[in-house]
């Protein structure tokens, strides 16, 4: 038996593919999910080989669904037109199917997957998919995080700065720190670069949260939060700041 | 110069350019006839000649001045220099000047009255004056002819460019209404699928909804005022369509002020404004959301109160509110020249698009 999920926020697009699964005795739909946190809950209890995914979704969005599962199955997404999840998974996805599809279409994306999973195990392409730039417009306004069993949504605008950590980044707001398997190139490329500058190989800063800049030694600068706290800028940091506030 | 004349005729419409070409012919004749006669009757009564001689000079002078004054107009048609250029109008009113002049001497003296002397001194002596006179006749012709089309340039030019304003604020006002999202289109052409194959009749209902709606969005004009009546009537399909899609989640509440119903606003305005309403307490909560549409008359203002619940620990409204309120409002301002129409607050989680709508008063 092979167990998969299916996460999608409308009834009416589950029950077609359950209705076309129906083709595939062998694949068993082990719940249905009507949004990501429920996904999140379900793959973490049932463990399951394919999930179908929709993208447009409440709080949160197939992507950053994903974004909080450590070992992310084998995912088919089932969307609407969407320009920004179309070039996101253009080359990378297991599948994509556009709403509405039809049985054959479906049947092809499940065929391909079937053939992929005999196959030893290559690198996961739902991890190429993550780490694509072209991302949802919701995601420049907000990052997703795991708190334990708990999932935050940090509206961007509440983040003081994030800072490099090995494979992670740390995500600072005023009162708490978070962790999130990111690059900062990913932020440096998809949050609003006129509100955060990389003002430092190991920072990204937040400008609404910028006082003032202070010199530290001869040609050193840090800059002072108005929090309190100070983050230090490299050189070319400091030349990029200088730009982006009009100095 | 006819065609073109009467092709004139019909782009002006206000102003003194717009007088037909057949009475500007008339005026004209009419005025070297006149011009004709009196010289005739002073050339009878100063100089005592035969009513003969003094017509065909008179007739033949004219004629050839009336001629090149024509031609005079024509070509500024085609050419019209520039006031700095003034100099090529002046040498070309004495070229015609003095051939006009050079003209009607010969034809008098050799062709016509050769044998009359004392009209023959007449006519040496006057050569010079006459001459000026042809020239001066030929440049005030030349000028009400350069100010003619020159104001009649102005007029095309600020024509053409009120049709391309307009042109573009039309185009941009059927932009903007265009609108419809295709997601919307899609996720219900999935939920028709759906149904198709569990409940048939289900679907063919929504088939027609959804046939009903794109219909009326497809056959109302941007421009026209439409009673909120028909308005409601039309944003229902929309809301019956979406009940479908999201009834495990979506309620809908339309309230209506009885003196509202044969109040007026522009077709089609409140679906796009529900639509980011909906899709704002759908994807910004995950509980069960009601969308509250209520309508009120403040001032003989038509006031249309949207609202929608929302996270605000989560969401920044000014952001996430997207296309569907900045068109509309664009929209608003192309049609009522106003900016302040349309306006969002929050109470606590509920976040309030209001539109406001002024009604002709008559």
């Amino acid at each position: 038996m092979i167990k998969a999920i299916l996460i999608d926020d409308e009834p009416l697009a589950r029950s077609i593919v359950m209705e076309y699964l129906k083709a595939f005795p062998e694949i068993s739909v082990l719940q249905e999910c009507n949004d990501g946190f429920e996904g999140v809950k379900a793959i973490a209890v049932h463990k399951p080989e394919l999930i179908f995914l929709d993208i447009q979704m409440p709080k949160i969005n197939g992507f950053e669904m994903l974004e909080l599962i450590d070992e992310p199955p084998a995912v088919i997404f089932t969307t609407a037109f969407d320009e920004y999840a179309i070039k996101a998974f253009e080359s990378n996805a297991i599948d994509y199917l556009l709403k509405p599809f039809s049985k054959e279409r479906f049947e092809m994306a499940i065929q391909k997957w079937l053939q992929q999973r005999t196959l030893p195990a290559t690198t996961s392409t739902t991890e190429s998919i993550l780490s694509e730039e072209v991302r949802q417009p919701e995601e420049r306004n907000r990052i997703v995080v795991k708190e334990g069993s708990n999932i935050r949504i940090i509206p961007v605008h509440e983040v003081q700065y994030i800072e490099a950590y090995d494979d992670y980044v740390k995500i600072f707001t005023q009162k708490e720190m978070f962790l999130k398997k990111k690059t900062m190139s990913f932020y440096e490329k998809n949050l609003d670069a006129s509100q955060f500058v990389r003002i430092h190989r190991s920072y990204i800063l937040n400008l609404q949260h910028l006082t003032r800049i202070e010199p530290l030694e001869k040609e050193t600068y840090v800059a002072l939060l108005k929090s309190g706290v100070k983050v230090s800028l490299s050189k070319s940091g400091y030349a990029k700041l200088k730009t982006v506030l009009g100095l | 110069m006819l065609a073109l004349n009467a092709e004139n005729g019909k782009l002006m419409s206000l102003d003194f350019t717009a007088i037909s070409t057949r009475k500007i012919i008339i005026a004209y004749i009419s005025w070297w006839l006149v011009l004709i006669l009196v010289e005739a009757y002073a050339m009878v009564a100063t100089f005592d000649f035969g009513w003969a001689i003094a017509l065909a000079d008179a007739v033949s002078m004219n004629l050839l001045i009336g001629t090149a004054g024509y031609i005079t107009f024509t070509s500024l048609r085609y050419y019209q220099p520039n006031p700095r250029n003034a100099i090529y109008l002046i040498v070309w009113s004495i070229v015609l000047a003095v051939f006009c002049a050079i003209a009607h001497r010969y034809l008098m003296m050799w062709n016509l009255f050769p044998q009359e002397d004392r009209y023959q001194e007449y006519l040496a002596a006057s050569q010079l004056i006459r001459g000026l006179l042809i020239w001066f006749m030929i440049t005030l012709i030349g000028v009400i002819s350069w100010i003619w089309f020159y104001l009649h340039d102005q007029r095309d030019g600020e024509k053409r460019e009120n049709d391309t304003a307009k042109l573009a604020r039309e185009a941009e006002l059927a932009s903007l209404r265009q609108q419809l999202q295709p997601h919307f289109l899609f996720n219900s052409l999935n939920s028709i699928s759906a149904l198709a194959g569990s409940k048939p009749e289900e679907a063919r209902k929504m088939i027609q909804q959804l046939s009903d709606f794109l219909r009326g969005t497809i056959k109302k004009d941007d421009q026209k005022l439409i009673s909120l009546q028909e308005e409601l009537t039309h944003l229902q399909l929309y809301l019956d369509i979406e009940q479908v899609r999201f009834g495990h989640r979506l309620k809908t509440e339309v309230r209506q002020a009885e003196q509202t119903h044969t109040m007026v606003l522009p077709a089609l305005l409140l679906q796009p404004l529900v639509e980011n309403a909906i899709k704002f307490g759908l994807y910004d909560t995950v509980g069960e959301i009601t969308i509250r549409i209520v309508t009120m008359m403040i001032e003989q203002q038509l006031i249309i109160r949207i609202e929608n619940p929302f996270d605000p620990n989560t969401s920044k409204p000014k952001q996430g509110t997207g296309f569907g309120l900045d068109s509309v409002q664009r929209r608003l301002y192309l049609l009522f020249g106003r900016n302040d129409l349309l306006t969002t607050h929050q109470i606590e989680d509920i976040f309030i698009t209001e539109v406001r709508i002024p009604q002709a008063h008559d």
